[in-house]
């Protein structure tokens, strides 16, 4: 019987959203958008189970729900919970959360190396990106921090687990997409790694996605290692015909040099079409790729930096706002100094110019 | 002397094994259940006891077993918490190892109540010989018939097994206990759904507490009314205590919930005071997870009533005075101990049994122990017991199960009541080391802190 | 080196933990059979053994090194034939433990998480065992020793001597 679903009604930071029933606190701020949407950095929309781990998405929820208005006692996973009917969230309206998420980044940050000059994953980095948003200057930390030993994780992935913050995301997409998941997490506490146990080589069609779910610099491209700064470099969409996979790329470019190809990641950075290895590590050549053309940035990162494509000019108000007559200057500046004082014609000037040039009583 | 209701059978020779167990009646709980109760008379009799959880939360058993999804076709499972790791606790060990047949009884009767078929007692790896106990006991009841196939001819079919864990604290909570039980790390799981929708194999799940279910038996046998006239309000019944550290008697004893703390520390019946004619200075009266008080704040609450050994008046005022009676992990500390090194050891036990799956449970346990080592050890600075201070509050409610605050709860509470002792091994680090801070000001009643 | 396999009396039993679990569940029996994988193999588990336990429950090796790596009673690297672990949490501490542990590393001239030479004694500390009122204690294989006192140690240190002669 095809019984339409009843839209459940969520009010998150004030904004109120209509989503399906079922829907976690996290899709609807996402539906919203904007910035009541919390950071996250384990939940993963395309991997199941993922989630509820690293704490930075954490909301008061201050109503229940319409039946039930009793406010949730302790903050809550928004992207474990699901929301009611007549739920009100509080994400960055309520000081306690952000408090919270401030100390939540403090503790991804302890044990983090902060190596982000030498890292391959600044610039689109997650934890970067948090620690500038809900971070401080100083780290009240006083002791050595973990260190582990790099693993190379066969020809491709590099495992910099000093790096790690624990989301568990790469090992959902080895359960999830690959046939025999080779590494997990090891030992348990603040010993917790990523590892293989057995420095095994992590070799199977889909392997290279865990760099791409990889939310900060552990998991990183060997054929892109040093090669390359990301915003150096041009996002482009292509595809190309792949009996593995879809074969919808993202191509990492500068000039007409692919430098590493990735999965194609939405504007919260996750990727839906999960590439093959082959696409992501054996095509390096513009011949291998239908170009579609330059990819539209999203993201609020310095990716969008260099990045000319769709760039709009600043509309000139001046004009609107002066009903069409010319602007005329406010103050000329050449009243009060002699610098640039269109009189003298800097081109004739022999040598550096100096003060004494500009020196009115002098000329 | 109070009355038994667990411990009642103790002394009998030979309680251990079957014979002596069902001489002495045992196994009636069984027989009275299974001929003339319906499984919702039974958890309707266990509602009205007032019986709670005794395994640290306290929660209201009847009311878990209410809860529980009934699914048509879909089995329920009931598995008996047997993970004692709490620092202070070894009850569960005690009533396991000595009369096994009484937790044997209290999970048939209660299999039947919740209509588990298949029950697990899941135990903590070191009690390597009490599984063997345990065992033989099941053994013993399935071949007299207590087990199996039509129990007594009620059609209601149950079996029990012992499933050892292999050392991890965590797995006392309950769905990392099931997360362990099904071959996997005990990381635990983020809640809802609740085990009573979704728990061992995605079925419904109830998870008790051995002394739990063990009283199940005599609620079934004096009848719920007679359980919830001992105690006080809705500390009904009795509990076992395990007491520990400097007391002259170390045990663990049966008590009723209307005794006070002081009759409990200082009479012959009970701990028989602190040993060595030393003087009290602080206990942490629920296992290692509860905050400490000192000795005056643990004999009176801060409206100076006299503190008893009760769910409620052990916290009473809240976690700033006072607090909990959780699992009955009673550790005594006298004159000559260091709560700066005792706090630490606290800490090194958490670090050590944190399962590292969120983030602020994992960074923030370590830090601490770090922190903590450095004050004991003469290099602390007097910022690191605000820094201390601060962590614990951003651990304590951040965490995705109840281990981040019983992580949080002894740090803040150490820190709250014996500030001067952690100031005083900063600003004396070398004396520090060479003695203890004794009693110092906490032989006079403290000033109440401020909220 | 000799590849470990299980008893057929082992594989019995190991059928019997497997049978308490429902169709295809039978990775329930992990925590058990590693347990007695430590036991028949030498007091440790290696990667082959691990291997072989993954390849009788017919689960991933990975899956078996990330449990056996959690569990704080499966050790990863060989150890001694007499496991002496001792309770270092509050309630033993208040009770002596510390200076138990001292006095063991002296006796046996190693440290806390080292193995004596000659291969019999391994000293570890561990965290609570809940055995606080009977404190200070300690673990050796299936046993608690408890109450410990120097003389206590010396005469099971002792024991475990005689017993290693006698059963070599």
């Amino acid at each position: 019987m095809a019984e339409e679903k009843k839209l459940v009604k969520v009010t998150i930071d004030n904004l109120t959203v209509e989503v399906e029933p079922g829907t976690t606190i996290l899709e609807a701020a996402r539906q919203i958008g904007g910035d009541i949407v919390p950071p996250t950095m384990c939940y993963y929309s395309t991997l199941k189970g993922s989630g509820g781990k690293c704490r930075t998405c954490l909301v008061k929820v201050a109503q229940g729900s319409a039946a039930d208005p009793r406010p949730m006692p302790k903050l809550v996973a928004s992207c474990r919970t699901a929301v009611m009917d007549g739920m009100v969230v509080e994400n960055i309206t309520n000081p306690a959360v952000l408090e919270t998420r401030k100390a939540v980044t403090e503790f991804l940050l302890i044990n983090h190396p902060l190596d982000c000059p030498v890292c391959d994953q600044a610039g689109e980095c997650d934890l970067q990106d948090l620690s500038y948003g809900h971070g401080v200057d100083t780290s009240r930390l006083e002791f050595k921090k973990r260190t582990f030993e790099l693993e190379n994780l066969g020809p491709y992935i590099q495992l910099h687990m000093t790096r790690c913050i624990m989301c568990y995301r790469c090992v959902y997409v080895a359960d999830q997409l690959t046939e025999q998941r080779l590494h997990g997490v090891l030992d348990r506490g603040d010993e917790c790694r990523i590892s293989t146990y057995i420095s095994k080589a992590i070799d199977n069609d889909f392997s290279g996605n865990m760099i791409d779910v990889c939310p900060v610099g552990a998991l990183t491209d060997r054929t892109f290692r040093f090669k390359n700064r990301v915003w150096f470099t041009k996002p482009m969409d292509a595809h190309r015909e792949c009996s593995k996979c879809s074969g919808n790329v993202r191509l990492w470019m500068r000039g007409e040099e692919v430098f590493r190809v990735t999965g194609r990641k939405d504007q919260w950075n996750e990727v839906h079409d999960f590439i093959c290895n082959e696409c992501r590590f054996e095509k390096k050549k513009v011949s291998d790729w239908v170009i579609e053309g330059p990819t539209k940035v999203h993201r609020h990162s310095v990716i969008s930096a260099n990045k000319y494509q769709n760039l709009k000019t600043p509309k000139e108000f001046l004009p609107e706002v002066m009903g069409g007559r010319d602007p005329k200057m406010l103050m000329n500046i050449h009243k009060v100094s002699g610098v640039n004082d269109p009189e003298i014609d800097l081109s004739k000037i022999p040598g550096p110019a100096t003060s004494k040039i500009f020196d009115k009583e002098e000329s | 002397m109070a009355r038994k209701l667990l411990l009642e059978k103790i002394g009998i020779e030979g309680i251990r094994y079957y014979d002596a167990y069902r001489k002495s009646g045992g196994y009636a709980s069984v027989e009275k259940v299974l001929k003339t109760m319906s499984p919702d008379d039974v958890t309707n009799e266990v509602k009205k006891s007032g019986l709670r959880g005794r395994g640290g939360a306290g929660f209201p058993t009847g009311m878990k077993w209410g809860f529980l999804a009934k699914p048509q076709g879909v089995p329920r499972y009931l598995i008996c918490n047997a993970d004692e790791s709490e620092p202070g606790t070894f009850k569960d060990r005690y009533l396991m190892e000595h009369i096994p047949h009484l937790l044997i009884e209290g999970l048939i009767v209660s299999s039947y109540a919740v209509g588990s078929n298949c029950t697990y007692i899941y135990i903590r790896g070191e009690f390597g010989w009490i599984v063997d106990i345990l065992e033989q006991a099941i053994a013993e009841a399935k071949n007299n018939g207590w087990l199996g196939k039509n129990i007594l001819g009620s059609g209601f079919d149950c079996e029990i097994y012992v499933h050892p864990g292999a050392g991890a604290y965590i797995c006392g909570e309950e769905t990392a206990l099931l997360e362990s039980l099904e071959g996997k790390r005990g990381n635990p799981r983020i809640k809802p759904p609740f085990p009573a929708l979704k728990g061992l194999y995605d079925c419904p799940t109830v998870v008790n507490n051995v002394e739990t279910l063990s009283a199940v038996v005599p609620i079934i046998n004096y009848g719920s009314e007679e359980y919830a006239k001992i105690g006080i309000g809705k500390s009904a019944g009795t509990k076992l205590i395990s007491a520990c550290g400097n007391i002259s008697k170390p045990g663990v004893y049966e008590i009723e919930m209307n005794i006070s703390v002081e009759e409990f520390i200082y009479s012959d019946e009970y701990c028989g005071g602190i040993a060595n004619g030393r003087r009290l200075k602080a206990c942490v009266p629920g296992g290692s997870s509860v905050p400490i008080l000192p000795a005056n704040l643990l004999l009176k609450t801060a409206k100076g009533e006299t503190r008893m050994m009760t769910y409620e008046s052990l916290s009473d005022g809240g976690f700033i005075t006072g607090s909990m009676l959780g699992s009955g992990g009673f550790i005594v500390y006298d004159e000559d101990q260091c709560i700066v090194r005792n706090t630490y050891s606290f800490s090194r036990f958490y670090r050590h049994e944190s399962c590292g799956q969120c983030s602020p449970c994992r960074e923030g346990t370590g830090w601490m122990k770090k922190i903590l080592w450095n004050i004991e050890t003469g290099k602390g600075k007097i910022k690191d017991i605000d820094l201390l201070f601060s962590i614990q509050s951003k651990i304590e409610g951040n965490t995705i199960c109840p281990f981040g605050d019983a992580a949080s709860w002894p740090v803040a509470a150490a820190i709250r009541h014996f500030r001067d002792e952690f100031e005083w091994h900063v600003t004396n680090a070398e004396e520090a080391q060479r003695r203890n801070y004794g009693l110092a000001g906490y032989a006079e009643p403290l000033k109440v802190a401020a909220s | 080196m000799v590849m470990n396999k299980f008893s057929e009396q082992r594989l019995k039993e190991i059928d019997n933990v497997i049978s308490r679990f429902p169709d295809g569940k039978q990775k329930s029996a992990l925590l058990p059979v590693l347990h007695m994988a430590q036991e028949d193999f030498g007091g440790w588990l290696s990667v082959e053994t691990m291997d072989y336990v993954a390849s009788l429950l017919n689960i991933l090796p990975i899956e078996v090194y990330e449990v056996a790596t959690f569990y704080s009673m499966y050790n990863l690297k060989p150890v001694g034939k007499y496991v002496f672990e001792v309770c270092q949490t509050g309630p033993c501490m208040t009770r002596g433990s510390e200076s138990i542990i001292q006095y063991i590393e002296e006796k046996l001239g190693i440290k806390a998480g080292e193995t004596t030479s000659d291969g019999l004694f391994t000293l570890k500390t561990v965290e609570c065992l809940a055995a606080c009122g009977y404190a200070p204690m300690m673990q050796m294989g299936k046993s608690y020793k408890e109450h410990l006192t120097k003389e206590k140690v010396d005469s099971i240190i002792e024991e475990c001597r005689n017993h290693a002669a006698k059963n070599n």
